[in-house]
């Protein structure tokens, strides 16, 4: 990980009608880290993250995304990142082999490109021998696999995974969170959310959204020290928690 | 121990694909009992044949002795069951939710206003907002409400924790653990292994089997191997050096630290540690530990 910058968000607001979603957050991204959006449901992190990927406009504020800005440079900075959104985007009736070649088209790579990705990311997931098969028919936790290998075929600055491992296995869990290590080490940021407590404490930074709001952030050892909890579910749980009475 | 539900060889597929394959167990009266496993490892369909939704290839369950295949209309009285995704109706309002399903069931609100009241009196003041306008915490209460209203013996739960966030996770358990004082027995499907220890019986299952049946405590005295937590402020080069390590049988990521279990017999961890130290990782911790229900998981899975 080195300081350099490549995402810088100042006083970010973002409204729908009356309701705030993004509530003047701050707070900044380097290169190669691995930085966790944690937030209870409806805390604003979807939101935030459509807003650096440029598919949403903010309503104020400064966002600045692999040196563009997000206001007038949308287009550019969907060159420079990578997304694997919740909900799973590749074509299921396509074949494992058909997908790496259409998204690396789309992406502008070159036959040859895609040829020397395709061969070389295979043999990475061990798939090989099932690059003719479907999609579809793949377990759930090889297709997420896939979909974070194919968000950062173009190899982007930075790469967004929302929820990636929702419903995995535990130990395709830990092979996805190795993928993680393995990118950022590339020196490829990952901005990754999840509910699974335990992988916030493989983050190098934790930002904790809550109504909108930051309510704290920082590296997992710091805010553990900080909130006097043993790990990191502990700090979710008093900083959720202390915020109101919830809806109960 | 009273059984309230039995699985007798139970298999289903669906095309080509097999959901479930020679499932047995039982499920005890008035007990928590977890099905703990990702997707695709069979949870949902396991349920749905238990709510008379499907019908298994082979095998036979029973609710309190009544076979849910011939008896499906009086099991339907018996449960409540509330699927994975939100199935209320989204332009009926609360209030209109309620009294449909307590109406199809022939009885009213106010006759089971006691057993509802904990959950509903959360709601109660949005009882004229639409379904579908509810945050995703109320939802989930006013579903609870909807499976309860009709005094069931048994409830269903598909993954009602799924994608939502600790606080509300623990809310529901607390919810539980009172339906369960008032002589309640559950059945809740789960993909997070955390929860699994908050169940009386748990059944870990993977690829349409169940690799164990048990208490979660039974399960963790059955791990039967040597489990030490390595503590790093490098854990993913610690980790790679420790795998390619000799007397290293397998070390896996486990929150802020790093689980290791070594080969059988000759494990010196000064040993280990030396080597660590001669790739530049230093201050490397090591203890014994209990294994949890993540690591007895962990352990199935690869045998």
């Amino acid at each position: 990980m080195s300081d350099q910058i490549v995402i810088k968000v100042n006083d970010l607001v973002k409204k729908f009608g009356d309701f705030v979603a993004n509530d003047k957050i701050s707070f900044t991204v380097r290169k190669g880290e691995i930085f966790g959006f944690l937030g209870p449901n409806g805390a604003g992190k979807t939101t935030a993250i459509k807003i650096l990927a440029g598919l949403l406009a903010p309503t104020s504020g400064h966002v600045e995304v692999a040196g563009y800005d997000v206001a007038n440079h949308s287009e550019s900075i969907k060159k420079e990142i990578g997304y694997m959104s919740q909900k799973f985007t590749l074509y299921n009736d396509l074949t494992v082999y058909e997908n790496i070649r259409f998204y690396g088209g789309i992406y502008g790579l070159s036959n040859q490109e895609i040829e020397n990705k395709a061969e070389y990311y295979l043999a990475e997931l061990n798939l090989q021998n099932d690059r003719n098969r479907l999609v579809g028919k793949l377990p759930l936790g090889w297709r997420q696999k896939l979909a974070f290998t194919i968000s950062i075929l173009h190899e982007p600055s930075i790469v967004f995974l929302d929820e990636p491992t929702s419903g995995v296995d535990p130990i395709t869990r830990r092979q996805f969170w190795e993928m993680i290590y393995k990118t950022a080490a590339q020196d490829i940021t990952v901005f990754v959310t999840t509910h699974y407590m335990d992988e916030s404490e493989y983050c190098e930074t934790v930002c904790i959204l809550v109504d909108g709001k930051i309510k704290s952030i920082g590296a997992p050892e710091d805010l553990k020290k900080k909130y006097d909890s043993e790990d990191m579910d502990e700090v979710f749980l008093k900083l959720v928690r202390d915020k109101e009475a919830y809806e109960v | 121990m009273q059984n309230i539900v039995q699985y007798k060889n139970v298999y289903k597929s669906f095309g080509d694909t097999r959901a479930l394959s020679d499932i047995s167990f039982n499920i005890h009266k008035n007990e928590i009992f977890g099905l703990i496993g990702p997707d695709g490892a069979g949870k949902s369909t396991l349920m749905r044949i238990l709510a008379t939704l499907y019908i298994p290839d082979r095998g036979e369950v029973f609710l309190k002795n009544l076979n849910v295949e011939e008896k499906y209309q009086k099991v339907r009285e018996l449960i409540g069951y509330m699927p994975g995704e939100f199935s209320l109706y989204p332009d009926l309002t609360v209030e209109e939710n309620l009294n449909f399903f307590a109406s199809i069931f022939d009885t009213t609100i106010e006759e089971n206003y006691e057993l509802i009241r904990d959950l509903y009196s959360h709601i109660e003041k949005f009882r004229n907002r639409k379904a579908g306008q509810l945050s995703g915490g109320m939802q989930q209460k006013l579903a609870l409400s909807c499976a309860l209203v009709h005094r069931p013996q048994l409830l269903i739960l598909d993954e009602p924790n799924t994608g939502v966030d600790a606080v509300s996770r623990d809310e529901l358990w607390k919810m539980l653990y009172k339906l369960k004082d008032q002589g309640f027995t559950v059945l809740i499907s789960t993909p997070y292994m955390d929860e699994a220890e908050k169940c009386d019986r748990i059944a870990l299952m993977q690829n349409g089997q169940h690799m164990a049946v048990d208490t979660p405590e039974q399960i963790v005295n059955q791990f039967g191997e040597n489990l030490n937590q390595i503590d790093s402020s490098n854990l993913y080069r610690t980790l790679n050096e420790l795998r390619n390590h000799n007397m290293v049988k397998r070390a896996y990521l486990f929150g802020q630290n790093i689980h290791m279990i070594p080969k059988q017999g000759e494990f010196e961890w000064q040993e280990v540690k030396k080597s660590l130290e001669n790739k530049g990782l230093f201050s490397i911790k090591c203890k014994k530990i209990q294994p949890d229900i993540e690591d007895c998981f962990i352990k199935l899975m690869e045998a």
